[in-house]
């Protein structure tokens, strides 16, 4: 464990509800931008000026995701328990399900900008 | 009981009777059906899907004879349109998704150690209303009655009642049956991998399938109630003509679209991963080494589970939608190629890594894996919408979609069905006729499908009967009618082989060497009761990595080796750590839940045939079997507060809240059920934002703001008053906690009206355009929910009358109030929208 990190995100309970945060929020940006893109393109007619709200959408989201990474690998690098940490201890269930959740936020880190780039490439309604 | 005693031999058989004696099998040719036991149950549930799948595999092959030659007239159009709809609505509906539920109903407990899973009599239940539903359904073709508007239904060819008969209602009401037992299988398997596990199996010791089997579970909970509630708005529009889906009335055919592919794409994961999970048990066995990535394999099913909700669309890429929300959706769609690869590559480094054994089930699982990545690579090409565009409903959509379903579900059940045979049965199946069907099926399924790429490209469309001469795709066709026949004859290889078993003799005990806990079964014992004593586990592979492992099993050396009460028991532990909670009383063979399927069928099938007067009656039938199997057979106040269950420890017998599976139960049955509102929720918001008149201006002013902010005040009274009748039971004050749940019936019982009042008084007519239409199922989904509310609370206010509910045994008020949040919750979305947003929008 490297110095100075802070000690409440290391003490923060983990549950099956942390592990799925990252792809919630996957979901949440992805509900944004088929809602922003629909009634946008049904409401307004057309979003060809620069999509601040989007951005800021998108911003938000990678943040939440980023958050959460951050916090599950400074759990996977709690100090205890020997490789390959398979056991049945609280040590080992805390890393498996901080490991997972970091994986899982690279992986909606990934989705979120796969999602973000058609906004980029498109400039319409068509 | 301290492990001293067990080592008395005497004490030790005295034990085993009594637990045989419990967990016995009802005899008799009625009662035996009456089992709810998961061993016989789940046997039941898979022959039943896999004759389901023989019978749409026979409708596939009618088909390939008929497009064997061009101008063919072997069947006419319209029986042709019956076979694809009914071998696609089969394979879907009656095979993939119950074959995963019969699967895990089977092995599930044996994998974690339990007795049974809590509810086994809601298992027996979701069996008898699949056979049912699957007979009903099924059965029409003999009728020509059969469905023939294509798998998905599209309206309004479907919803027009001169365009399509009966065989249209016949699918929804037929498998919104099949839904219902879905979403109750869904229930039970949550609830069984996250509360029933052995102590010392934390969230990072359980098996991989259990892991797989908990994700797709919670899937279906998303997946399947919009289609629940696309069902009721198709429904109302065949029966009633609400114009849902009528352009004509305001109503739009693309919302049937996209509340069927909300569910039909989640679908193809709920399908995939469970026999992918087959794949994660088998592979560490014959590799002989613990599977590398656990972490990763969490990643993938948990990765894929969330992204395939935003892949929907990828079905609707012709339908004119904005090119921005289809590019949404393809991102998406190319997105959740990282997870499934990941879990492959999974699989590949563990074979890579270990000492490999090449037996007949992982054939299987290797060669499922080469069939589904060539289905997986031109899914990453159909999922670009411009090639999409081309390629839309063509013969290479159906050799994609056909190369995922063989390779990434049917491949890998047989697969399943070689490894764990010798675990149902106590026989191994044959090496040999077992390696001869895997190359019929490997072959046939590459011969039938890989030309269908080409004929699908020359232009060769779906679902006709048939092409002509001059289109040049004859030798195609022959090729795949061929390989078909190549493919059926593989799988009647495998049935052969099935067949020959009973005449084999008994095997050893766990064939194949593997380490994880469903290989305690032993062929040769009278094991009814699922494993001899529940295990303290510290590993993965406990039946590798603990010594004496299975002896100490099987002297009842672990937890609750005695049935001292006659009792049929299993351990309740916590979700994170499964440390131990509580002992519960699991449910013995009854009828209630045939009867109750019965009835509920009866409400389906004779809705069908407009027979609504004895439809009701069904209704009213299965309401009074509901609560006569939950009077006599849940929340049962046990005769002492705790049992010892060995090793020093007591575990009480009774527990509410958070901590009990009624309580989980209920909170995710009714996640189900906030997800069917939310969909009838997305209706009323797409047609504000298809079309510029919604609400029309003539209509605006209904339902008006009034009554619905009285239905909203009613039905928050009623949840106040469950929620405080809560509080206040707790804290002994019974008589004013029966006073509250008679006060909150009563304003349940009024919020039907005041919710019906607002649509009603204003005239609204739902006949006439789609506003009015929606705005009623709102009001009357809400109102049925309050009427539901009401019978719940004058339920629990009787038990607690009748001395079954007490301050301290609370589980139905607890229970109850968890309901109670979302009915709250339901209405006020619904009089928010249907009361206010007619004022901003």
């Amino acid at each position: 464990m490297k110095r100075g990190l802070p000690g409440w995100a290391q003490r923060l309970r983990v549950t099956l509800w942390t592990l799925i945060i990252p792809p919630a929020t996957w979901a949440a940006h992805f509900l944004f931008s088929y809602l922003w893109a629909a009634i946008n393109c049904a409401k307004v007619g057309e979003f060809a000026t620069f999509p601040t709200l989007f951005v800021a959408g998108t911003v938000v989201a990678l943040l939440v995701i980023l958050g959460s990474g951050w916090i599950a690998w400074v759990q996977t690098r709690l100090p205890g328990g020997s490789a390959p940490h398979e056991d049945s201890t609280d040590i080992d269930r805390l890393r498996f399900l901080a490991k997972s959740t970091l994986l899982l936020a690279g992986l909606s880190f990934f989705a979120v900008i796969f999602t973000a780039l058609p906004v980029v490439f498109l400039g319409d309604c068509r | 009981m301290s492990l001293h005693a067990q080592d008395d031999p005497e004490l030790r058989r005295a034990q085993a009777e009594r637990l045989a004696a419990v967990w016995a099998p009802p005899q008799g040719l009625f009662l035996r059906w009456t089992d709810t036991n998961n061993n016989r149950v789940g046997v039941w549930y898979t022959l039943t899907a896999f004759a389901f799948m023989l019978f749409a595999g026979v409708l596939a092959l009618i088909m390939r004879t008929q497009l064997a030659v061009p101008d063919n007239d072997l069947v006419s159009a319209n029986s042709f349109n019956q076979l694809f709809t009914l071998h696609g609505s089969m394979m879907m509906f009656l095979f993939a998704v119950p074959m995963f539920e019969a699967v895990s109903i089977l092995i599930l407990p044996q994998l974690l150690g339990a007795r049974d899973l809590p509810f086994p009599r809601l298992s027996a239940f979701g069996y008898w209303s699949f056979l049912l539903g699957g007979v009903f359904v099924g059965g029409s073709i003999f009728f020509n009655e059969a469905p023939d508007g294509g798998w998905f239904m599209y309206p309004p060819l479907t919803t027009r009642t001169d365009l399509s008969g009966l065989g249209a209602d016949i699918w929804m009401l037929g498998l919104s049956f099949i839904e219902v037992s879905s979403v109750a299988a869904a229930v039970e398997l949550i609830v069984g991998v996250l509360k029933c596990r052995p102590p010392g199996m934390r969230l990072n010791l359980m098996p991989l399938y259990a892991w797989y089997i908990l994700v797709v579970a919670v899937m279906i909970l998303f997946a399947f109630p919009p289609l629940i509630a696309g069902d009721i708005l198709f429904e109302m529009e065949r029966l009633l003509n609400w114009p849902f889906f009528d352009s004509t009335r305001g109503g739009d055919p693309l919302l049937w679209q996209h509340l069927f592919w909300i569910f039909g794409h989640p679908e193809v994961y709920i399908i995939f991963l469970p026999s992918i999970a087959l794949f994660a048990m088998m592979i560490p066995t014959f590799a002989r080494r613990h599977l590398l990535g656990y972490p990763w394999i969490v990643l993938a099913a948990v990765g894929t589970a969330f992204l395939s909700f935003g892949l929907w669309v990828h079905h609707m890429f012709t339908t004119g939608l904005p090119k921005i929300s289809l590019a949404f959706f393809s991102a998406a769609s190319e997105a959740v190629v990282i997870p499934t690869g990941v879990q492959i590559f999974v699989f590949i480094a563990t074979l890579w890594a270990g000492r490999v054994t090449w037996s007949t089930p992982l054939l299987y699982a290797t060669g499922s894996l080469a069939i589904f990545v060539i289905g997986g690579l031109t899914g990453v090409m159909v999922a670009v919408a411009p090639f999409d565009w081309q390629a839309h409903d063509t013969y290479f959509v159906v050799a994609h979609l056909h190369y995922v379903l063989i390779g990434g579900t049917l491949m890998p059940l047989f697969a399943g069905l070689y490894y764990y045979w010798p675990l149902i049965t106590g026989k191994k199946l044959s090496d040999k006729l077992g390696r001869t069907a895997f190359w019929m099926l490997f072959l046939g399924a590459n011969l039938t499908f890989f030309p269908m790429h080409f004929s699908g490209l020359e232009g060769m469309p779906r679902r006709v009967f048939t092409y002509p001469a001059e289109l040049g795709i004859g030798g195609l066709n022959l090729a795949s009618t061929l390989g078909a026949y190549l493919f059926a004859a593989g799988v009647a290889v495998i049935c052969v082989d099935l067949a020959l078993s009973p005449r084999r003799p008994k095997g050893i005990r766990n064939p194949w060497g593997a380490g994880t806990l469903e290989w305690l079964e032993d062929p040769n014992g009278d094991t009814n009761w699922g494993v001899r004593s529940i295990p303290l586990v510290s590993s993965r592979y406990p039946l590798w990595d603990q010594k004496d492992f299975v002896k100490k099993v099987d002297e009842g050396r672990f937890f609750l080796p005695d049935a001292e009460e006659g009792r049929r028991e299993t351990i309740i532990t916590t979700v994170l750590d499964a440390r131990p909670l509580s002992v519960i009383r699991l449910g013995t063979p009854s009828f209630k839940p045939m009867m109750t399927a019965a009835a509920l069928g009866g409400v389906f099938i004779l809705t069908t045939f407009h027979l609504y007067f004895i439809a009701l009656l069904c209704a009213f039938a299965t309401l009074f079997m509901v609560l006569w199997w939950l009077w006599t057979g849940t929340a049962e106040i046990p005769e002492k507060e705790c049992k010892p269950i060995g090793h020093g420890m007591k575990l009480p017998l009774y527990i509410s809240g958070a901590a009990s599976p009624g309580w989980w139960a209920m909170f995710i049955t009714m996640m189900a059920d906030a997800t069917a509102f939310s969909g009838l929720v997305f209706g009323y918001y797409f047609f504000w934002t298809r079309h510029a008149d919604f609400p029309p201006d003539d209509l605006a002013a209904a339902p008006g703001v009034f009554w619905p902010m009285v239905a909203l005040a009613v039905a928050l009274m009623s949840w106040a008053s469950t929620v405080a009748a809560r509080q206040l039971n707790a804290a002994g004050a019974v008589g004013a906690a029966r006073a509250l749940l008679a006060v909150g019936a009563a304003f349940s019982a009024y919020g039907i009206y005041a919710g019906l009042a607002g649509p009603w008084l204003s005239g609204m007519a739902p006949e006439s355009h789609v506003y009015p239409a929606i705005v009623w199922t709102l009001a009357i989904w809400t109102a049925a929910h309050s009427g539901v509310a009401g019978i719940m609370q004058l339920y629990t206010l009787a038990r607690s009358i009748a001395g079954r509910m007490t301050p301290k045994y609370d589980a139905e008020v607890r229970n109850i109030t968890v309901y109670m949040h979302f009915f709250a919750l339901t209405a006020i979305v619904t009089y928010a929208t249907i009361g206010l947003f007619p004022e901003v929008s």
